[in-house]
């Protein structure tokens, strides 16, 4: 590749630029109804509300960790609302947005950050899957479920598709590099969701790769593309297009939605130590939510109610939040024993009972042990 | 409870495992309406500056800790009236210090993360002796015959600091587990009785008091800056080998130099000192001479020359020693380095100096010459090649052009790392940075 070429600037696909003008793209269809935009924009803006609520749990002290989504809700709701019921979803454990579409509660994620459950829901009551904390691991989970629905013959037009969510840190790791090797190969009906937010943590993209992420793709023999993560039209048509390819058998497709992290990598972190405010301020402008309220003001879509009605509900969960966060029960001292295997066995129930012995032997302790 | 209505809320775990935060500043004080989630103070801990939200509404009644003070978490921070009335469960107090004297209205809260609830406060049940624990392990061993201590790491780790010997502590958590309060109290108990006295003069003094006995005495807490200076100086005397070199400098021109800049309009309203010309002599010296701008890279085994300059300036502050950098000092034009300069000493006096401001210093200054001396051995900052401290200029008599004058004169010491200095380089720059005090004309004020 000559220089000139790995330097130019990377196509982005955007059809709701920062001032809420909808420009329609050849490729991918979007139909702007009212009652389409209007719910998405509530859903941007539950989900940040709820965010915001667990990054004050956290530092109130009922949280243990919060991993803020602030500033990817248009990648996480656009992706997450083109999701067919029967699509498979692995997360990595910032996709409360997507999260959030698949209908698993905050309940079920707070638990899990107040560390009261190793898990918090049932992955195919959603069909998404658990958080997974390992940087990039999902990518290959993601890769062996699509090859098992490919197995099982459940491709076709109302088939089954599979999506995996990873940062662009985890384009770093070999799982994903080998996911999308295998993914190739095979033909796997998965669709890789990058979200590039521009930091690892305290590490910026130009030091994760060379390549504009999305171009990797080419070299594993399957599409890329970049489209505007802070543009949640663009992210639910294009991710449409690419779960629709795979569901028809016709593999998968790597997506990189660019966009920004605006808060901190996790609730332990400060990014006024690693990058300048001018940056997060530049973002600030390409807002996910701000633009398509423009839209539906540009449009006559909405009124002040509709935006009134959506702030007062959003309020109403911040609240719901908080109750359900600190009323969530801590576990039973003896649940341990049942969740680390599958089938009971002897040196278990010697533990186990030794366990039980230890707790009744404090004073008062009837029925504590459970 | 007592007082109804009043809620305590106490420092929380905001990092992972972390166990205390500085109060940097309030944003509400006493009488103030506080909302769910407003901003109420900012705290620092070892990881991050960040803001803390009130978990209920009310009205402050009581800020319980004050600014620049670093409390252990789970230590009540401020309470809030909230009139009873908000329908929320208990303060999340999550390790709530058994000297609160919380009237025992909650029960424990479970801790989430981080060390574990204070052996006072945990309001455990206490063991049943009714017989023979059924475990297969031996329950805790009698004092005498046992040989492991039963502590955790942390608390080993502050024995060994405090120069307890673990197996002489009474244990007072369950199973025969030392706390670190058991390790506190017999380090407290254990203090060094004072030496037997040589035999007294007939005329003898007053036999010292009780109160005198204590107030010879004062045992500080090493936290904080003093605890990260402590480290820093450790760290880097024992790593970098030190080679100190010195040089008197007739600094008269300097002294006049500065005295003509501040006229000029361009530093109209800023201050300007000796230490800045200082500075741009250092940075001159830098140019010439890059290697002096370095580091040593162990792991790797490279030397790490920088082409940037981030200038430490080592400033005392009320908390202690802080050193907070200028940076890409090199590429400033003399007022502008002037303003930078006052800038960082503003925000140290003050304590507003950010982490930012105290990370990636490339060379440091050390003006020990506001405390009255000259001369000195200073210890780098880690990571850094070379520091220069700067002496007081006095009055001295001085051979000026073949004759005896009275010249301003200071004493410049240049302390370097030998591993990636050699004498000869450490000397170069340090000569030039003379030359330039002596004649500061040309080179200081053309260049930028």
């Amino acid at each position: 590749m000559s220089d000139s070429t790995a330097r130019e600037e990377p196509e982005l696909v955007q059809l709701l630029t920062p001032d809420g003008e909808y420009v329609p793209h050849p490729d991918y269809p979007f139909d702007p109804t009212p009652d389409h935009v209007r719910g998405l924009y509530r859903d941007l803006v539950l989900v940040r509300r709820l965010d915001a609520e667990a990054v004050a749990l956290q530092r109130q002290g009922e949280l243990g960790l919060w991993a803020s989504l602030l500033g990817q809700e248009a990648a996480q709701i656009g992706s997450g609302r083109a999701l067919q019921p029967q699509d498979m979803a692995f997360p990595s454990y910032r996709e409360h947005g997507v999260a959030w579409c698949r209908g698993v509660t905050h309940r079920d994620l707070l638990a899990m950050f107040r560390g009261v459950t190793n898990g918090g829901w049932d992955p195919y009551e959603h069909n998404f899957h658990l958080y997974t904390i390992v940087i990039g691991s999902q990518t290959l989970h993601a890769t062996g479920y699509a090859m098992g629905v490919q197995r099982d013959g459940a491709l076709g037009p109302d088939g089954t598709a599979v999506i995996t969510y990873f940062g662009d840190g985890a384009t770093s790791q070999g799982d994903t590099n080998e996911a999308f090797n295998y993914a190739a190969v095979n033909n796997a009906p998965v669709v890789f969701f990058c979200q590039n937010n521009q930091w690892a943590i305290s590490e910026p993209s130009e030091r994760q790769t060379r390549a504009p992420i999305y171009r990797r793709a080419a070299g594993f023999g399957f599409p890329g593309l970049r489209v505007d993560g802070n543009d949640v039209f663009a992210c639910l048509a294009v991710t449409r297009d690419a779960l629709q390819r795979a569901r028809e058998g016709q593999g998968p497709t790597l997506i990189e939605a660019f966009t920004y992290r605006m808060g901190a990598h996790t609730t332990s972190d400060d990014p006024t130590r690693y990058r300048a405010s001018e940056e997060a301020e530049e973002w600030r402008r390409k807002d996910p939510i701000a633009r398509v309220r423009s839209y539906l003001v540009r449009e006559g879509m909405a009124d002040d109610d509709f935006f009134a009605g959506v702030d007062a509900e959003a309020e109403k969960l911040g609240e719901q939040v908080r109750t359900d966060c600190r009323a969530l029960p801590d576990p039973a001292p003896l649940d341990i024993f049942r969740e680390v295997y599958a089938e009971p066995h002897s040196h278990l129930d010697q533990q186990r009972a030794e366990f039980a012995d230890y707790l009744a032997s404090f004073e008062g302790a009837e029925g504590a042990a459970r | 409870m007592t007082q109804q209505g009043i809620r305590q809320f106490a420092l929380p775990d905001v990092g992972e495992g972390l166990t205390e935060a500085e109060i940097l500043s309030w944003a509400v004080q006493p009488g103030d309406e506080v909302k769910v989630n407003q901003v109420i103070c900012e705290i620092e801990t070892a990881k991050a500056v960040v803001e803390l939200p009130s978990p209920f509404p009310g009205r402050v009644s009581e800020l319980l800790v004050e600014a620049g003070t670093t409390v252990a978490v789970g230590t009540p921070i401020i309470a809030v009236d909230t009139g009873g009335a908000d329908g929320a469960p208990p303060a999340p107090a999550a390790a709530a210090s058994a000297d609160s004297a919380r009237p025992a209205e909650e029960k424990p809260e479970p801790v989430l993360v981080g060390y574990g609830v204070k052996s006072g406060a945990t309001r455990r049940r206490s063991r049943r002796r009714t017989g023979p624990p059924a475990l297969s392990r031996p329950a805790a061993p009698q004092r005498g015959t046992r040989t492991v201590v039963l502590a955790k790491p942390p608390v080993r780790k502050l024995a060994k600091d405090l120069g307890v010997d673990l197996h002489a502590v009474t244990p007072s958590g369950p199973n025969g587990i030392v706390t670190r309060e058991d390790v506190r109290r017999h380090a407290a108990q254990a203090e060094p009785q004072p030496a037997p006295r040589a035999p007294e003069p007939a005329v003898s003094a007053p036999a010292p008091t009780a109160a005198d006995r204590t107030a010879r005495e004062e045992r500080i807490p090493v936290r904080g800056v003093l605890k990260h200076m402590a480290a820093a100086m450790v760290d880097s005397a024992f790593t970098a080998p030190h080679v100190t070199e010195f040089l008197q400098v007739d600094v008269t021109r300097t002294v006049k130099a500065v005295r003509r800049l501040r006229e000029r309009p361009e530093f109209a309203d800023v201050k300007v000192s000796p230490l800045l010309l200082v500075a741009r002599a250092l940075l001159v010296a830098v140019r010439r001479h890059p290697r002096i701008n370095a580091s040593w890279d162990e792991a790797n085994q490279e030397v790490v020359v920088r082409h940037y300059v981030n200038l430490g300036i080592a400033a005392a502050t009320e908390r202690g020693l802080v050193v907070p950098n200028i940076k890409d000092a090199d590429r400033l034009p003399l007022p502008n380095l002037a303003r930078a300069l006052a800038e960082l000493t503003e925000k140290a006096r003050s304590g507003r100096t950010s982490p930012a401001d105290l990370t990636g210093g490339t060379i440091t200054i050390t003006n020990i010459g506001v405390f009255g001396v000259d001369g000195g051995t200073p210890i780098l900052n880690p990571g850094e090649a070379a520091i220069l401290a700067v002496g007081q200029i006095r009055d001295m008599p001085w051979v000026h052009k073949g004759k005896l004058k009275i010249r301003k004169v200071a004493t410049l010491s240049l302390s370097f790392d030998h591993r990636l200095v050699d004498g000869e380089l450490g000397s170069k720059v340090l000569r030039d940075v003379g030359a330039v005090l002596e004649n500061p004309k040309e080179l200081v004020l053309a260049w930028g």
